[in-house]
């Protein structure tokens, strides 16, 4: 019989392959998907965050967990979908023209897909039009939108810019995040929302479903 | 009279003032622009820096292969030297930049031997192109900064380590988490000469961290701050710190232990002219 706290700490310490495995090895047993999801992945997550948040762990361990939390959820999803249980939310996320930083994004991505939302990851150097295609033939709530350079910043904004060109930006919530990225830019650019941290950026992302 | 030794400000700003824009690889303007970087090296050679980088900071091949440059490592890093050599004339010792390599190799994106051999190949053009000294800056992660001392140790010339500090609600962890301390005692362990900090959240952060660098190793220090946090105003990311307000705070670091003070980001030729005129007592 599998242990199901494995795939607790298994997340919390960031074991994809573990993570993976025992997955496996409870649905084979016959544990319902929605189960492990909700007694154990969300409360790993949920660790992981407030690790984060009281500097035990960094950057490294939030992405390796992101990472263990998604091998899970490629086994989980098919299974969730076929019984009704659509994710939280569809995001589009990628690092904004002429920044080809993705360290950030990556961890955002992670988290994001550890909060239950499906991610589509356009990467980096993405270009405004790319962002509003992907709206436009998927069914997305979210853009979530990054930069580690004070110089591409604002491709934030000509992104932002397209959406309202292509009649888009009601349809959107778009999120903002990265080093030199502020409240304060977030609103002059006309974001819905600006997160510090990747953990942060969760929270940000389901309350804007939500509204 | 101060004994500190003075270094060079910022490049990529530099580089924009004359002409690069986002998006661009700052590195290969060593051969499509040499003019404009020799003149980055000039100004800040005769702005009194005695040690000037070179604009090699992503020049390793795990770092380039994103702006698809992968095959020109070596005639970047050996243009680079040339450049900042001309620009220096004979009046600063010039010392090659190795930046990280964008990747985490905790979270599994790159290997310790990808690493080994990115920055083995990096060091060893600015090793064949005569440079003075090697500076492995802006590291976050401090496992990957001992693969890239143990790289320059290879080549015999002086070795800096420099991490970046601006992580965690006092922003004196680096992205990884380190602290100065732990960093300070893997980086001497290493083999580094010269332990220090750049980038990170501003000089006025980066007095108590020299003061714990100093405290964790016997090794001298080595800071090059950024002129405090950026603002954003009308679209525009500035640094509104003064070149006279970021002088101000080298007797600060000197008194904190700091053997090598330059600057990072904001900063310019002003400001090592700043930092030149209170470490001689002129203002």
């Amino acid at each position: 019989m599998a242990d199901l706290k494995e795939l607790y700490d298994a997340i919390l310490t960031g074991n994809a392959k573990k993570a993976a495995a025992v997955t496996q090895a409870s649905l084979d047993e016959g544990v319902q998907p929605m189960d492990m999801v909700t007694h154990q992945m969300v409360p790993a997550m949920a660790e992981v965050g407030r690790l984060f948040e009281c500097e035990e762990y960094f950057v490294p361990e939030l992405l390796l967990s992101g990472r263990a939390m998604k091998a899970c959820m490629e086994l989980l999803r098919p299974l969730l979908s076929k019984q009704g249980v659509e994710p939280v939310g569809r995001v589009v996320i990628g690092t904004v023209k002429g920044d080809l930083h993705d360290i950030g994004k990556n961890l955002v991505a992670c988290m994001l897909e550890g909060g239950g939302f499906e991610v589509i990851d356009l990467g980096a150097d993405v270009a405004p039009d790319q962002f509003v295609n992907t709206v436009q033939s998927k069914n997305v709530k979210i853009v979530a939108l990054s930069a580690l350079l004070t110089v591409t910043m604002n491709s934030m904004r000509t992104t932002i810019q397209a959406f309202r060109d292509a009649g888009l930006r009601e349809k959107v919530k778009i999120m903002v995040g990265g080093a030199p990225v502020t409240q304060q830019f977030a609103d002059e650019i006309g974001a819905d929302g600006f997160s510090e941290n990747a953990s942060a950026a969760v929270t940000l992302a389901r309350k804007l479903v939500a509204a | 009279m101060s004994n500190v030794v003075i270094l060079d400000g910022a490049w990529g700003t530099e580089l924009q003032a004359r002409g690069l824009t986002a998006g661009d690889c700052p590195d290969e303007w060593n051969i499509s622009h040499p003019d404009a970087v020799i003149s980055v090296a000039s100004a800040y050679a005769n702005a009194g820096s005695r040690i000037i980088l070179t604009n090699t900071f992503r020049s390793n091949r795990i770092a380039l292969s994103d702006y698809g440059f992968a095959d020109r490592v070596v005639q970047f890093n050996a243009e680079g030297v040339a450049h900042s050599k001309t620009g220096a004339g004979g009046r600063a010792q010039v010392f090659g930049s190795v930046g990280p390599s964008g990747k985490v190799m905790a979270a599994g994106e790159v290997t310790a031997d990808q690493l080994r051999t990115a920055f083995e190949e990096q060091i060893k053009a600015m090793a064949d192109a005569k440079v003075d000294g090697i500076v492995i800056e802006t590291m976050s992660d401090p496992e990957e900064a001992v693969i890239a001392v143990a790289a320059a140790r290879r080549t015999g010339l002086p070795v800096v380590a420099s991490m970046a500090y601006d992580t965690g609600k006092k922003k004196d962890r680096t992205m990884t988490g380190a602290t100065p301390e732990r960093a300070a005692e893997m980086l001497a362990e290493a083999g580094a000469d010269i332990v220090g900090a750049n980038c990170g959240c501003g000089i006025e952060l980066y007095v108590d961290i020299c003061r714990r660098l100093h405290a964790a190793t016997s090794k001298p220090i080595w800071i090059k701050a950024n002129a405090g946090l950026p603002e954003v105003a009308g679209g525009k990311t500035r640094y509104t710190m003064t070149a006279g307000e970021f002088g101000h705070y080298a007797k600060a670091l000197e008194e904190a232990g700091a053997s090598y003070i330059g600057g990072c980001c904001g900063t310019n030729p002003d400001f090592i002219r700043a930092l030149c005129g209170v470490l001689s007592g002129e203002n």
